[in-house]
């Protein structure tokens, strides 16, 4: 396992804002989030970090802030080494980060993802949906004071919603067709596919 | 009097239709059951007569929230998820999971297990490019090699079934080292697979390589440049395809991998064409890697031994030793105990490079896990790759660049 032993100090002679990153493998920076994308520059240009290999959050919960942060991952054609870089955002409630669609187009559907799970905002994407839930569902999944379970939202097209009348109920978790019940005797609480027509006190019916 | 083909509902129609439509084009949703489209992935056309002008990759059909699913459970629990990340190459992405945590936790595995992950890796290799190919035969009108390629995949499975006890979803890693050792008599029969294998394979080739109605369905179409290829992340055959020899097995050796002779196929101009060529010459090269395991496969212990917290200890320990029992009985409550940290560790896997980015707090359970996949990456060159090219191109183009949704859409 090698790694790029050169390039803390090359980072911390260039940008004297960027802090190392406690990390177990890679070398690791934090940045403020409007140097985010000078540092990608220096790395992709000046080091060799061709690879943007990929994009996303980390939610640190409600009670912490700054609640999220940003992490970069990149890789040396060259070297063969990866480094991370990681950036607060500085609002909570309005999470935002620039884009680096301008230095990478494959950063576009990550940040598409990162925006549809954690909802931060990439100042200056060219085309910021979601991608992986539909366009209107109202949730970040990925943050962390949403549910395991999911919660009850309508279907993705509204004509669909006014004729079925069902929207996307969360997951039964406990209860559900194939998940023991706890309570109940255990002939009751088995996990399979329950018939409720019939039991061991009521016959089954013709 | 022209027929107004117009929706009935105003509101609908505004919804489905993209935005500045342009009436002298047209709009064509392909899939998300389409059988080109190789699962769920949908495609929102616009076309002018036969020529895409734009192409807006839908994906999320098959999304299941395995990020969300992973900070749930502990670091065991979520190995049976990483079989439904690339279905078709689950012991490929078991053994990157297991490798991932492994780092976290630094630990090493011995020698036997290394060899043991290379070859099940490499045998799910060879088993996704014959789905790929077979499937791509199909994509261009070429039936025989599907039915080929599935004879020979279902050899492998058989192999993985006796070795794993499933076909597919086989969760064969553990923290620290595998569910079980190799059956009596197991790689002697992997390596009578390959003896047969090869021969068929040159067969199967030879039905695509000079195949004229193949050629014409794959030469120049879909070229990736190699500024393209390395601007959209591409990974994997795809990239090396596009005359990029980047193959983690050799820049970053992992699990031993360093101690295999074996050659990184490169293509020459990015095309359809180029992509096939390096996913046929790669089954070749697995096949070298294989024949080298069971050559010399190590012996000893083929779990990690001191791994008290992380690997469970063998059941007869278990039932006759109290601390041994205690010790099962936390792991399998509690989880492996791993150290507070972040990794990314990067899997060479059949569809590209299979990345788990690992935030721990300690403790059993991730605190945050992000799944780099390949077939995502590969798939965002799509709104670039597709435009300009004729509808039945983009279907040459989508089974050369072999992906799976499963992986896609986590």
């Amino acid at each position: 396992m090698t790694t790029d032993v050169a390039l803390p100090t090359a980072v911390s002679l260039q940008f004297p804002s960027a802090a190392p990153r406690p990390s177990l493998d890679c070398p690791a920076f934090n940045v403020p989030a409007d140097g985010a994308l000078a540092l990608l520059h220096y790395l992709r240009d000046t080091q060799g970090y061709d690879f943007l290999m990929d994009v996303t959050a980390i939610d640190w919960s409600a009670e912490v802030s700054p609640r999220f942060t940003v992490v970069w991952h990149l890789y040396s054609s060259t070297k063969h080494t990866y480094v991370r870089v990681a950036a607060e955002c500085a609002s909570d409630a309005e999470p935002a980060m620039p884009t680096a669609t301008g230095l990478w187009a494959g950063a576009d559907w990550h940040e598409r993802e990162a925006y549809d799970m954690f909802g931060i905002k990439f100042t200056g994407h060219p085309d910021l949906r979601r991608i992986l839930m539909w366009d209107a569902y109202p949730y970040f999944p990925l943050r962390k004071e949403f549910p395991l379970a999911g919660l009850p939202t309508e279907m993705s097209d509204a004509d669909i919603n006014a004729e079925i009348g069902v929207g996307v109920i969360s997951a039964p978790m406990v209860g559900g067709p194939f998940v023991a019940t706890p309570g109940e005797p255990m002939s009751a609480a088995e996990p399979r596919a329950k018939d409720e027509a019939w039991s061991e006190k009521r016959e089954k019916p013709e | 009097m022209a027929t107004d083909f117009s929706y009935p509902d105003a509101a609908a129609k505004a919804a489905n239709l993209p935005k500045e439509f342009d009436p002298e084009k047209m709009s064509l949703s392909m899939g998300p059951s389409h059988p080109s489209t190789h699962g769920v992935l949908r495609i929102q056309f616009e076309l002018d007569g036969e020529i895409v002008t734009k192409a807006d990759p839908v994906v999320g059909y098959l999304h299941r929230g395995d990020e969300k699913i992973a900070e749930n459970m502990t670091y065991n629990q979520f190995v049976p998820y990483t079989d439904r990340l690339d279905y078709l190459a689950p012991l490929a992405n078991n053994m990157a999971y297991a490798i991932a945590v492994e780092r976290l936790a630094g630990l090493e595995v011995p020698a036997r297990c290394q060899a043991i992950r290379v070859l099940t890796a490499e045998m799910a290799r060879v088993s996704a490019h014959l789905m790929g190919l077979g499937a791509f035969g199909i994509d261009v009108g070429a039936w025989t090699v599907f039915m080929y390629c599935f004879e020979e995949r279902e050899k492998l499975y058989k192999l993985f079934e006796e070795l794993t006890g499933a076909r597919f979803t086989t969760s064969y890693s553990r923290i620290g080292g595998l569910t079980r050792d190799v059956p009596e008599g197991w790689t002697q029969r992997v390596d009578a697979f390959c003896d047969q294998f090869l021969p068929i394979l040159d067969e199967i080739l030879g039905l695509l390589s000079r195949n004229k109605i193949f050629l014409d369905r794959t030469v120049d179409v879909g070229v990736i440049s190699k500024a393209d290829a390395i601007a959209y992340g591409l990974t994997g055959p795809n990239l090396r395809g596009s005359g990029v020899p980047n193959d983690l097995r050799k820049d970053r050796p992992y699990s031993g991998y360093e101690q295999y002779e074996f050659d990184v196929p490169v293509g020459s101009k990015g095309d359809c064409y180029d992509r096939y060529l390096c996913r046929g010459e790669e089954m070749k090269q697995s096949i070298r890697i294989i024949r080298q395991v069971v050559k010399n496969f190590p012996g000893g212990a083929w779990h990690a031994q001191d791994a008290r917290r992380i690997f469970a200890p063998p059941k007869d320990k278990v039932l006759t030793s109290m601390e041994e029992l205690i010790n099962n009985f936390m792991l399998v409550t509690e989880g492996p105990q791993m150290p507070a940290g972040e990794v990314y560790f990067e899997a060479e896997n059949p569809k590209g490079v299979l990345g788990f980015y690992i935030v721990s707090k300690g403790g059993g359970v991730p605190y945050r896990m992000k799944i780099r996949s390949p077939s995502f990456c590969n798939l965002s060159i799509l709104p670039k790759l597709c435009v300009g090219n004729l509808v039945s191109d983009v279907v040459s183009i989508l089974g050369s660049l072999d992906f799976v949704m499963g992986e896609c859409d986590r």
